[in-house]
């Protein structure tokens, strides 16, 4: 039966929806870091996703942690496929995690300027490198019999890759500035809101040549499918750079957060049933069919998720009711 | 360099010093919601100090394990690629599981707890840090499971090179998963716990801080006494665990060669594995026997029984081991003699109970990585228990340089991470807590 198997490849994309989502607000947060002149905006930019970071992050490792359980090979073939890039998107998510709380710890300038740029380098590395890992999991890979990459750590920067990683971090950027809008008030919010627009303008042309390039050269399931969930990311982020222009941030935002659903929708859907296809010989792609767990520890996971999930959308949506609200720029 | 020795000290150097800082979230945990319910029944300032101050520094503390448990998360996939297609189908769960029932509970909580006094009722500040406790208990049992599994399999079978879950009960509650997660929850307890004995110690022999610092010190004693005998308590079973499951290793520990009744319990000793006998043995006659069936016609199996590339590295597992039970002796000392002490009211002029204190900060922490060294490499050669070579187990496709080169930026982002933990710490214990007034002046 291959229902569980669609089930968990859907899960598994909702767990990274989820984390594209929510720590993808905090990672664009932190593209626009350094562009805050004033230090009372940089406090106020850490203020707005202090209590949520460490939260949206759990999304990363949940996510993880359900790959590895519901498709064990694809875990193993990408994650050690993708060695030196996931090192440092380790290195990156390390140093921006206690930037954010060790900044303000000390009271000196040079304490808090280095956090901020370890901060700044932490949230812009990662960024792109979820999308460069995506742009090759798109294309396919060079894999051996046991599913092992064999193509070297080179070959993983290649053009569609890197304009994916530049898709990503223009995504984040465009979130990230959207968020901080919604979150301060005055001068600042004002300067996120243009940044947002910049961002989009960005964004919305590097993927459609992305997602041409892609449809053209790599994707495994050339169907319509991606192509109208491609094109409905199009319109939702169109439909945020409007909101956003008119000043409507709450609106902006959403339209944002649907912008990044309808991208790995698209994704998924350009990749399905395969996860990681093959470059080198189409029958040693991993697909959701021959690369899942069993049956009773797809079934016993669903059971996890059915009692979990909802207790988790339960905590999320209780900590942004508690610190919902504008973040005040306070004069340093 | 040897592949599989790279993989392994990676290994070692990322676990052990992610493995510093959990047992203190765990252990200070619990003690935030001792004294958020101490001053929630009684409106003591002196709660409101403690409770605010040491949740200080378990912010600190707990954003550096969050740093390094991210890279746990990654690395048997990055690292063990044929380990995680071999136990995907079990080992996944559990991890997917610890960031489902527990990482979300935690780091919601935690964002209530640091940053959100102001925003909620009283109450729900106060749950929040039972819940933060709770998570990071909850993050403990599933991590623990996890591992049990790789020491006493159960739950399975091998089909086609790879084990497929048969009974998801029994491969949670595998024969080592009760016991030992008792084990490693009562040792984080014994880290939260003489944390903060050590650390007002140190502040009471410094005369900082004056009556809160007392305050803080006594506070601590009965949590430590709790703490230091239920991981001995629960000590115990795990050892008659190890013995029935994992012969190997417990022969190990004890420097034990011939398998025998009347097995000798050893005091101290020194492990010779060339010619395969122990020296300077100090033994109890029939002490282990009697330890694991209370008779002395017990039998217990020797290394000798083992084929030598079954058996664990000798000396790293029998001098851990040996090593966290002497510092367990120690921590019992430090707590029964403290807290009489404090009942003869001769404890805060004992400058030498009070240096001794200090100076047991960093012990427990020692004690629980010598535990799980004791534990991890006591299960060699396996990486699962009796199934999977560690050998057998890396990801063939990572070149060696570029393990070496994780390995290196590893060693560097830790050092600094370490500092930096140590530097805010001490500031914090420099600059103490909130005065008083102001807390008088808040409830007002």
């Amino acid at each position: 039966m291959l229902a569980l198997q669609i089930i968990w490849f859907l899960l598994v994309g909702i767990l990274i929806i989820g984390y594209a989502i929510l720590d993808g607000f905090d990672l664009g947060v932190g593209f626009w870091h350094l562009f805050a002149k004033k230090k009372g905006e940089r406090s106020a930019f850490i203020e707005s996703i202090e209590p949520f970071w460490d939260g949206n992050e759990v999304w990363l490792l949940t996510g993880g942690g359900a790959l590895f359980a519901a498709f064990p090979p694809v875990y193993a073939t990408v994650f050690s496929g993708f060695y030196l890039a996931l090192m440092l998107v380790l290195l990156g998510l390390i140093l921006r995690a206690v930037a954010i709380e060790f900044r303000n710890k000390v009271d000196s300038p040079g304490w808090t300027k280095a956090w901020d740029y370890a901060f700044a380098f932490g949230s812009i590395l990662p960024s792109i490198l979820f999308g460069v890992a995506i742009g090759n999991v798109l294309r396919g890979l060079e894999l051996n019999e046991i599913g092992d990459y064999t193509g070297g750590f080179f070959a993983l920067l290649n053009p569609f890759s890197l304009l994916c990683g530049l898709v990503g971090l223009a995504m984040f950027a465009m979130h990230g500035a959207l968020y901080l809008s919604m979150k301060l008030e005055g001068e600042i919010a004002a300067d996120a809101r243009r940044w947002a627009s910049r961002a989009w303008m960005v964004f919305v042309v590097l993927f459609m040549v992305a997602t041409i390039w892609g449809a053209l050269g790599f994707f495994y399931n050339i169907t319509a499918v991606p192509l109208v969930l491609a094109l409905f990311a199009v319109l939702a982020s169109v439909s945020s750079f409007v909101f956003n222009r008119a000043g409507r941030a709450v609106a902006a935002f959403v339209s944002s957060c649907e912008t990044i659903v309808f991208t790995m929708l698209a994704v998924a859907a350009a990749l399905f049933p395969y996860m990681v296809p093959c470059t080198n010989n189409p029958d040693w792609s991993l697909t959701i069919n021959n690369s899942s767990s069993s049956q009773l520890t797809l079934t016993s996971m669903l059971v996890i998720a059915l009692i979990g999930m909802p207790i988790v959308l339960a905590y999320t949506v209780f900590i942004h009711r508690v610190f919902k609200g504008k973040v005040e720029v306070r004069e340093e | 360099m040897d592949a599989v020795l790279l993989a392994r000290i990676q290994f070692a150097l990322t676990i052990g010093f992610h493995y510093i800082f959990p047992p203190l979230t765990i252990g200070l945990g619990w003690m935030l919601f001792v004294y958020h319910t101490l001053y929630r029944k009684t409106q003591s300032p002196v709660y409101r100090q403690l409770a605010h101050f040491w949740t200080k520094m378990f912010a600190i503390n707990f954003v550096v394990g969050v740093a390094t448990g991210i890279t746990m998360e990654f690395q048997f996939g990055t690292n063990w690629a044929a380990y995680s297609r071999f136990v995907g189908d079990i080992f996944g769960a559990p991890l997917a599981a610890e960031g489902v029932f527990a990482f979300f509970l935690e780091s919601s909580f935690l964002g209530i707890l640091v940053y959100g006094e102001k925003k909620v009722s009283k109450t729900v500040y106060w749950i929040s840090s039972l819940m933060v406790a709770l998570g990071a208990t909850l993050s403990a049992f599933w991590i623990v499971v996890a591992n049990s599994w790789q020491q006493t399999p159960a739950g399975y079978e091998v089909v086609d090179g790879r084990a497929v879950l048969t009974n998801f009960a029994e491969a949670v509650f595998n024969p080592s998963t009760v016991v030992r997660y008792l084990h490693v929850v009562a040792a984080a307890l014994v880290v939260g716990t003489f944390f903060i004995l050590g650390v007002s110690a140190w502040m009471v022999l410094k005369k900082k801080h004056g009556d809160f610092a007392k305050q803080s010190l006594k506070s601590a004693f009965i949590p430590c006494m709790v703490a230091i005998v239920i991981v001995m308590g629960v000590g115990h079973p795990h050892a008659i665990q190890v013995a029935e499951t994992q012969p190997a290793k417990l022969a190990a520990f004890e420097g034990l060669w011939e398998t025998q009744t009347n097995a000798p319990a050893l005091l101290f000793g020194i492990p010779n594995a060339e010619e395969e006998r122990t020296d300077f043995a100090l033994e109890i006659p029939g002490g282990l026997s009697m330890l694991i069936d209370g008779t002395t016609t017990r039998e217990v199996q020797g290394l000798k029984d083992f084929a030598p590339e079954d058996r664990p590295p000798l000396g790293i597992t029998f001098f851990s081991f040996h090593s966290m039970v002497y510092l367990g002796v120690w921590f019992f000392l430090i707590a029964f003699g403290g807290f009489v002490l404090l009942k003869m009211g001769k404890l805060y002029e004992n400058r030498l109970y009070l240096m001794a204190a200090t100076l047991t900060v960093p012990l427990p922490f020692f004690a629980n990585e010598l535990g799980w060294i004791a534990a991890e490499v006591g299960r060699q050669p396996w990486v699962v228990y009796n199934e999977l070579r560690t050998s057998n187990a890396i990801s063939a496709s990572v070149p060696p340089g570029q393990v070496l080169a994780s390995i290196i930026m590893f060693t560097l982002i830790y050092a600094l991470l370490f500092g930096v933990w140590w530097f805010l710490l001490k500031r914090q214990f420099n600059k103490g807590p909130e005065s008083i007034e102001s807390i008088k002046g808040e409830v007002e």
